[in-house]
C-alpha cells in the first residue's frame, strides 16, 4: 500500500505546531499503524529528520499509552480498539491519513503526537481508590460478591486511562474517564464505605480541569474498551446524593 | 576492584517459621522516627508501586520515579492468565507447602528455598489485600473467588480477573499509591528516568535521574534506594514485553557493584503470535490460560498442507499429550516451549512461514459450547483477530514461543538487598524466586509479595542504623561525579551521527541473542556470540545516528541509552549460559541432553547462583558462587510425564 501521511509536527508545548505531509510507500496491510509509523520514523532518522514523536508502550491495547486522532476520530476508525491494535488493513491503498494529538485544553501537547494527561492522575489521587492500608485486609472470601456485580464492576475497570474520552468530546469532559474510577470501587461491597466521599471528591477535582459534560455521547463510542455512560449516570445520582445528604466531609 | 562476599542471610531453622522468626529478628523503627527516612523508588509497576504505597502507610518518606507518564502503564499491567495463591478454596489438596514444592520444582531446583517457602506463604495476604483494594477477581455464583489451574500444578490455584490479572492488580496497587500521593507522604516524579545510583563509601545513597521532557538532569538523595525496574526480555528485541522495557536501572547499579545473578536465565512463553514479517515491533503473547482448554498439535506428516480443519484426527501430532501423558497441554512453559521448537525444527510447523504450532479450542467448543469458552477468554479471541485478520473460534490459534520473562536479575539477599548496602531490587528485577524457570501467575504474586510484604519489613532493619542522621546532600561530590559522567555520556550519544537507525542495531542485538542464546544454547554459538558482539556494539557507537538534542523529549536518545546497556546485558548474558554447562529450566545447552532431547541438569557442579560482578570488561565479568541448599525438597529430575 501507499499512504499520504499529514502528521502534526510541534517542537514543543509553547511552539507553534502544523501539518507536515509525508508519502509512505511500501505499507503492508498486516503493520499495525504504530508500526507504519516506525518505518517512517526511520526514513525521516536517516534522511537527517526528526521522527515523529509519539507515546506507545505495550502495543496489545492494555496499558493506554498511545492514542493519537486518526482523521479526526480519536483511535482511528476501528471501533472498540486502540491506536496500537489498528491494522492497516483498515485502510486502503492510496488514502490520505491525518494523524494529530488528543485536543483538550487539560491535554497540553508536549511534541508532536505526545499529550500530558496527569490530570486523570489527580482525579484518581484525589479519591479513586478503597482506603486499605497493606496488612489490615481481611479474608478475601468472607465477602461474597454476586457475580454479576463483580462483571458490571470489572466493565468499569477496564478502563485504560488513554485519554480517547476526553478527546472525542466536544467538552473535553472527563466524565467517562472519572465515571468507570468511580464506578469500578463503589459498585464492590469493599468499596460501599467511601462511596459518597470518593464520588465527590473525584468530580470536584475532575472539574477543576476538565469541560462539563452535556451527554453526547462520542465518549463511549470512542471508548477502546467500550465503557457505557450508564456509569455516568451512576456517578451523577451518587454526587447528587453525595450533596445533598452533606455527609461531613464538604 | 574488590568483590563483597555473598551472604544470602537465610534464616536458621524450620522452613515455616523462617520468614516469622526473621521478622521478629529485625530492628524495628518507630513511627515517629520513620518520617525523618527518605525511600526512593524506582519504577511503579506491581512491585515498585506497591513497595512506595506501604513504604508511605508505614510513615516513610517516599520519592517514586516512573519513566512513564502515569504509573498505570507499567508492564505489569499487560499480564493476562492470574496470581498463584495456596488459598485451597478448590479443597483439591492445595497448601503452602505444595506451591513452595511446585515452584522451587518448576524452576527446576536452582532457587532459593527459604525465599520461595515466603512467597508462598505471602500468596495468602496478596489475595486478601487485591480483593480488599477492590480488585474484581472472577466469582463463582455463589459470590465466592473462582479459580483456574496453570502448568505446571496438578491443583487449581490461580486467581483471574478475566484476561486482565495484571491490569486489576497494577491499578490496585495504584490506587494504594495514589492515595499517598495525595496525602502527600508519596512524591511521584513522571516521564522521569533512572540513569544511575549514586554511591559514597560503598552505600547507595541516592539517584541520577533525567526528566525526559526537558532533559534535565538531577540528583536525589535518600537513605536507601529501591529498583523495581522489571525484566530484560527487550534484549531479544522482539519479545512480549512492552517497548519500553530495558535493563538500565539494574544494570547500571551492577556497573556500580550490584551482583547480577544467573543472566542466562530468561523464559521463553510458549503461547505467543508468531512473528510475521520484518517490521514487526513486538510479539503477543496469548495467555497460557489458554492451555487450559486449547490442545496444541501439528500435523503428524511434515509435508501436509492442508488447512487445519482438513486435517483429520488419525494425521495430527497432539505432541503435549503424547509426551508428557500426566500434565499433557499444561506442563511448565520451558517444557512446552522446546517441544514446540522441536516440531518446528522437525519442520512441522504451521503458517505460511511455517513457524508456528496449532492450539486448537475445537474440542473445548464442543465439550463447553462457544459461549462458556468465549466467557473465559474472548478478550484473547478478539486480540489474536486483530492481529492475524483470522478467527480462532473457527481455526486453531497458530502459536510459537517468545521471550517474555526473565528470571535472572540483581542478586538479593533474603531482605532483597543487593551487594551494594542501602540498594533494594524488588520483583521481576531481581533474581530470587523462580530458579531457572518462572511457573505461571507466579510473576503478580512475586512482585506484589515482595512491594506489600517483605521489604516493608526488611528495609527497616537497614536504615535503623541511621537515625538522626541526613541522607547525603546532593551537593556531596558523590553525584557531582556521578552528574558529570552521565552528561559526558549522553553527549557522546548525540554526537555519534552514523548511518543506521538505533532500532536496526537493537534488531541485529536481538537475532544474534536469539539465535545463540534464546531457547537452545551451544558453547559454539556462545562462543560466536561473544566473538560478534563486541564489535557489534563497537560499530553502533561509530554508526548509530541520534537525531535531535538532548533538552527536549528526544525518544531516539532514550532508546539509544538504553540499547547501550543491552548491548552489555548480551554479553553477561552469553558469559553466564556458556559457563553453566548443563541444562535446567529456560536454560538449554544442547550439549547436556538426553537422547530424547530433555534437559539435563548436573547437580554436582551446578546447584548454586552465579553471581557475576562488573569488572569494566563487560565479555569477563567475575563470577561468585552462591550454593544452594535443599534441606526440604529432594533433587530430582523433572517429570512432568
Amino acid at each position: 500500500m501507499n499512504i499520504t501521511l499529514r502528521a502534526w509536527r510541534q517542537a514543543g508545548p509553547s511552539d507553534e505546531g502544523g501539518f507536515e505531509t509525508y508519502q509512505v510507500s511500501d505499507v503492508s496491510s498486516d503493520m499495525s499503524f504504530l508500526e507504519m509509523l516506525d518505518v517512517l520514523n526511520e526514513r525521516l532518522t536517516l534522511e537527517g529528520l526528526e521522527p515523529i514523536a509519539f507515546d506507545s508502550d505495550c502495543r496489545e491495547g492494555i496499558c493506554g499509552a498511545c492514542g493519537v486522532m486518526i482523521n479526526g476520530r480519536a483511535h482511528g476508525p476501528q471501533a472498540a480498539t486502540a491506536t496500537c491494535q489498528l491494522h492497516m488493513r483498515s485502510f486502503e491503498d492510496g488514502d490520505t491519513i491525518t494523524v494529530e494529538p488528543w485536543r483538550a485544553a487539560a491535554f497540553a501537547v508536549i511534541r508532536d503526537l505526545v499529550v500530558d494527561r496527569s490530570a486523570f492522575d489527580r482525579i484518581i489521587e484525589a479519591g479513586g481508590f478503597i482506603t486499605v492500608a497493606t496488612g489490615s485486609a481481611p479474608e478475601a472470601n468472607l465477602t461474597p460478591v454476586p457475580k454479576e456485580t463483580a462483571e458490571t464492576a470489572f466493565d468499569a475497570a477496564a478502563c485504560i486511562g488513554c485519554g480517547a474520552c476526553v478527546a472525542a468530546c466536544p467538552n473535553s469532559a472527563a466524565q467517562l474517564f472519572t465515571a468507570a474510577k468511580a464506578s469500578h470501587l463503589s459498585l464492590l461491597p469493599q468499596g460501599g464505605a467511601e462511596r459518597y466521599v470518593r464520588t465527590e471528591r473525584m468530580v470536584d477535582t475532575m472539574e477543576r480541569f476538565f469541560g462539563s459534560c452535556t451527554n453526547h455521547g462520542e465518549c463511549e463510542a470512542a471508548c477502546p474498551k467500550q465503557i457505557s455512560i450508564d456509569f455516568i449516570a451512576m456517578m451523577n445520582r451518587d454526587y447528587v446524593k453525595a450533596k445533598v445528604k452533606n455527609r461531613g466531609n464538604a | 576492584m574488590s568483590t563483597v562476599r555473598l551472604d544470602a542471610k537465610t534464616p536458621p531453622g524450620p522452613l515455616a517459621d523462617a520468614w516469622d522468626n526473621h521478622r521478629f529478628s529485625l530492628k524495628l523503627v518507630n513511627p515517629a522516627n520513620k518520617r525523618h527516612f527518605k525511600i526512593i523508588v524506582i519504577g511503579t509497576g506491581l512491585a515498585g508501586a506497591s513497595a512506595a504505597a506501604t513504604l508511605a502507610e508505614l510513615g516513610y518518606q517516599v520519592d517514586a520515579f516512573t519513566f512513564h507518564d502515569t504509573p498505570r502503564r507499567a508492564h505489569s499491567i499487560a499480564a493476562q492468565g492470574g496470581i498463584n495463591a495456596a488459598k485451597n478454596y478448590r479443597n483439591d489438596g492445595d497448601s503452602v507447602d505444595r506451591l513452595f514444592y511446585d515452584t522451587i520444582k518448576g524452576g527446576d531446583f536452582r532457587s532459593r528455598e527459604a525465599n520461595v517457602y515466603r512467597l508462598a506463604q505471602l500468596s495468602l495476604n496478596i489475595i486478601d489485600q487485591a480483593t480488599a483494594q477492590g480488585v474484581p477477581f472472577a466469582r463463582e455464583y455463589g459470590g465466592l473467588l473462582d479459580n483456574r489451574s496453570f502448568g505446571g500444578a496438578q491443583v487449581a490455584r490461580t486467581f483471574y480477573s478475566r484476561g486482565q490479572t495484571g491490569q486489576q492488580l497494577l491499578l490496585g496497587a495504584y490506587q494504594a499509591m495514589a492515595r499517598q500521593v495525595g496525602l502527600g507522604t508519596v512524591k511521584l516524579w513522571v516521564r522521569t528516568e533512572f540513569m544511575d545510583v549514586v554511591l559514597k563509601e560503598g552505600r547507595a545513597v541516592g539517584v541520577v535521574v533525567r526528566d525526559l521532557l526537558t532533559g534535565e538532569i538531577t540528583s536525589h538523595s535518600a537513605h536507601a534506594v529501591v529498583l523495581c525496574t522489571g525484566g530484560y526480555s527487550n534484549v531479544y528485541y522482539l519479545s512480549t514485553n512492552a517497548m519500553t522495557c530495558n535493563a538500565t536501572a539494574i544494570w547500571r547499579a551492577h556497573r556500580r557493584g550490584a551482583a547480577f545473578a544467573n543472566p542466562c536465565f530468561t523464559q521463553i512463553h510458549p503461547t505467543c503470535i508468531p512473528a510475521a514479517e520484518d517490521f514487526q515491533s513486538k510479539l503477543t503473547l496469548m495467555s497460557e490460560s489458554l492451555r487450559n482448554d486449547g490442545r496444541v498439535w501439528v500435523p503428524a506428516s511434515p509435508d501436509d498442507d492442508r488447512p487445519p480443519r482438513q486435517i483429520p484426527e488419525s494425521d495430527r501430532d497432539y505432541y503435549l499429550e503424547r509426551v508428557y501423558p500426566a500434565f499433557g497441554n499444561l506442563v511448565p512453559r520451558d517444557v512446552a516451549s522446546r517441544a514446540a521448537k522441536r516440531m518446528v525444527d522437525a519442520g512441522h510447523g504451521v503458517g505460511a512461514r511455517k513457524n508456528g504450532v496449532y492450539l486448537d479450542f475445537q474440542d473445548a467448543i464442543a465439550r463447553l459450547g462457544r459461549e462458556a469458552v468465549a466467557a473465559r477468554y474472548d478478550n484473547l479471541m478478539e486480540m489474536y483477530n486483530r492481529i492475524t485478520d483470522e478467527d480462532p473460534y473457527q481455526d486453531p490459534m497458530r502459536i510459537y514461543p517468545a521471550p517474555h520473562y526473565t528470571m535472572g536479575g540483581l542478586w538479593v539477599d533474603y531482605n532483597l538487598m543487593t551487594t551494594i548496602p542501602g540498594l533494594y531490587a524488588l520483583g521481576e528485577a531481581n533474581f530470587s524466586d523462580h530458579g531457572a524457570n518462572r511457573l505461571g501467575a507466579s510473576a503478580l504474586m512475586q512482585g506484589l509479595a515482595d512491594g506489600y510484604f517483605v521489604l516493608p519489613y526488611t528495609i527497616g532493619d537497614y536504615v535503623a542504623e541511621f537515625l538522626n542522621e541526613s541522607p547525603v546532600p546532593t551537593t556531596d561530590e558523590a553525584f557531582a561525579q556521578t552528574e558529570a559522567e552521565l552528561r559526558e555520556r549522553i553527549s557522546g550519544l548525540l554526537s555519534m551521527n552514523g548511518n543506521r537507525t538505533v532500532d536496526d542495531f537493537h534488531r541485529q542485538l536481538g537475532r544474534v541473542v536469539w539465535d545463540e542464546c534464546g531457547m537452545s544454547r551451544s558453547e559454539e554459538g556462545l562462543d560466536r556470540a561473544l566473538t560478534y558482539l563486541p564489535d557489534l556494539y563497537e560499530e553502533f557507537r561509530s554508526d548509530a545516528r541520534v537525531p535531535g538534542d538532548g533538552e527536549s523529549l528526544n525518544q531516539t536518545l532514550e532508546k539509544a541509552a538504553r540499547l547501550e546497556d543491552f548491548f552489555e546485558l548480551a554479553m553477561a548474558m552469553c558469559v553466564d549460559a556458556r559457563h553453566r554447562e548443563e541444562s535446567c529450566g529456560g536454560h538449554f545447552r544442547v550439549e547436556h541432553q538426553t537422547p530424547q532431547g530433555e534437559a539435563v541438569r548436573d547437580d554436582e557442579q551446578f546447584t548454586m547462583v552465579s553471581a557475576w560482578f562488573w569488572t569494566g570488561d563487560p565479555t569477563r565479568p567475575l563470577l561468585q558462587e552462591e550454593p544452594l541448599a535443599f534441606e526440604n525438597v529432594q533433587l530430582t529430575t523433572r517429570s512432568y510425564k
